[in-house]
């Protein structure tokens, strides 16, 4: 009998770069986080699509973020979890609307359960995970620390 | 052409429901859709159309390899899993009002608890999210890679937001936990039968915040059937027709998606221009329905979606359902008189279709009195629809 353990994943799933947005995950190599523009509306939008949803233009290009945001929603994950984040329960997962208007969903790496709220503004940061894999995380941004400027 | 009072529900069956059954879908949907051809005095071989999720395991060629039915001329399948939960109806409607199909079939079979996984192959257990590939092609490369895996995460962060505009409260998915469970304790094809108060639920473990285990759909093994006929030949059927009123289809954002769910506003998503489709086709208004059912696979979603089909306005879902609001038999408007997913059973959405015709007939476990219309709907985080039923 096949034992339950075999058909979980047990690694940490991580993306598989696609032609629509690989120009992400090359950019988050470099420690750059890039969202798509287009080149008629100027709206970027995310995640990587080949057309502007707001003007349907196929033009584009691949713009550096600020990296800055606020938090807009967020979770404590408390389990049952993947085994991939077991050891890290709780932890905290965001979505963070950026300057540039689009959303993104991350975590904040230095947020403690309790202190997390919306409208609090973070900052990107890159963590590698694979050779090919960087994921966009966010730390706190605290005023007078000089991260944000 | 309309779907307006072209169709009937004329048949209900189901296989009983539990956290473990040991059987495979396959033949739990066969013993559903043999009883609700039972019910309506209707051969199976009768049957010429079929509506399914596109998730459903039992497919049209299982399907009439067992049946031995040669007449299949139409069928369809329904996307977005609980989003299309509604929508199997009104496809059903559709091709009977197009003509293409006269008998048509609705089924949803699923042995999901916990020893079950699906009831096929030789796996013992686990979750599906706990299966994901460990490389993602697909949109969810956006969060899972981030810790949000399961569908009652994404959930979490969207009900999440709507405290921060709103203010809803844990009292407020209490109520809707409480309301169910008091349905399920009347019902005796329910799951979770013991009674349960706002302190149990307040008690019960946080899992994603703001959300806790009572705020999740239990997981079961189970089926059920429907069938749907040309509203002429209805009153032809042993029961009494629950006759397809309106309804309406509308795609939108989805919760797996949730990395753009946040790009539209609330009222341009898919729910809320359902809602707008079926109130005009139907010519009634939210105020009519005598017994409403949402797709309650975690609370906030009942809170959200009374807001989207107009039960309430924008942000007023929670003191809506304060004070046992959607429960039986004197609440504002009596919801999910089964005990819904969160207490029933979570047969994908497709049992609260079976309850809503029990409504119409009168043989609700939790009847509301005089009921005419019942009002049924999809997920309405995901691309989604909803159906009107009539006496």
């Amino acid at each position: 009998m096949m034992r339950r353990e075999a058909v979980i994943t047990r690694d940490l799933p991580l993306p598989l770069p696609t032609l629509d947005n690989e120009e992400f995950y090359a950019a988050a190599r470099r420690g750059e986080l890039r969202f798509q523009r287009c080149a008629s509306c100027g709206r970027f939008r995310h995640y990587p699509r080949p057309l502007c949803p707001s003007c349907l233009s196929r033009d584009f290009t691949w713009e550096r973020s600020t990296g800055r945001g606020t938090v807009f929603t967020w979770t404590i994950v408390r389990g049952p979890t993947l085994p991939a984040f077991e050891a890290a329960l709780p932890y905290n997962v965001v979505d963070v609307v950026m300057e540039e208007g689009v959303h993104f969903v991350s975590q904040v790496v230095d947020c403690a359960p309790e202190d997390l709220h919306a409208g609090m503004p973070v900052e990107a940061v890159f963590v590698p995970a694979s050779d090919e894999i960087t994921l966009v995380k966010f730390r706190c941004v605290r005023s007078g620390d000089g991260l944000s400027r | 052409m309309t779907i307006r009072d072209r169709a009937a529900i004329v048949g209900i069956g189901q296989t009983p429901f539990a956290k473990h059954l040991g059987r495979s879908e396959y033949d739990m949907a066969l013993e559903a859709i043999l009883a609700a051809c039972d019910d309506a005095g209707v051969s199976p071989r009768a049957i010429d159309g079929v509506v399914r999720y596109d998730m459903e395991t039992t497919d049209e060629e299982n399907l009439l390899a067992a049946l031995g039915n040669p007449r299949l001329r139409s069928f369809a399948c329904t996307a977005w899993g609980g989003g299309g939960a509604a929508s199997t109806v009104v496809l059903a409607a559709q091709a009977i009002a197009a003509g293409m199909a006269t008998t048509v079939l609705v089924y949803r079979s699923r042995a999901r608890g916990k020893q079950s996984v699906y009831g096929r192959g030789r796996h013992l257990g686990g979750r599906y999210w706990e299966r994901v590939e460990a490389e993602l092609p697909g949109l969810n490369q956006w969060h899972v890679p981030h810790g949000l895996v399961s569908a009652f995460q994404e959930m979490a962060m969207i009900a999440m937001r709507h405290r921060i505009e709103y203010g809803t409260t844990d009292d407020h998915y209490g109520e809707v936990a409480v309301a169910f469970r008091g349905h399920a304790v009347r019902n005796p094809r329910a799951v979770m039968r013991t009674p349960m108060t706002l302190a149990d639920h307040h008690a019960s473990r946080l899992v994603s915040d703001p959300l806790r285990l009572l705020d999740c759909c239990i997981e079961t093994d189970g089926a059920v059937a429907l069938l749907v006929v040309a509203a002429e030949r209805a009153r032809d059927c042993r029961q009494p027709p629950a006759y397809v009123l309106a309804g309406a289809m509308a795609a939108g954002r989805h919760h797996i998606r949730l990395a753009s769910f946040f790009e539209t506003a609330r009222e341009e998503d898919g729910a809320p221009r359902a809602a707008r489709q079926l109130w005009e086709m139907a010519g009634v208004k939210p105020a009519d329905v005598d017994v409403a059912f949402f797709y309650d696979f975690f609370t906030p979603l009942v809170i959200m979606g009374l807001e989207d089909y107009g039960f309430c306005g924008r942000g007023e879902g929670g003191p809506f359902v304060e004070r046992g609001g959607l429960a039986w038999p004197h609440g504002r408007l009596v919801c999910n008189t089964n005990g819904g997913q969160l207490s029933e059973a979570f047969i994908h959405g497709v049992n609260k279709l079976n309850e809503a015709v029990r409504q119409i007939r009168g043989t609700s476990s939790s009847p509301v009195e005089g009921c005419e219309l019942a009002f049924v709907a999809g997920a309405n985080t995901d691309p989604t629809g909803a159906v009107l039923l009539r006496r």
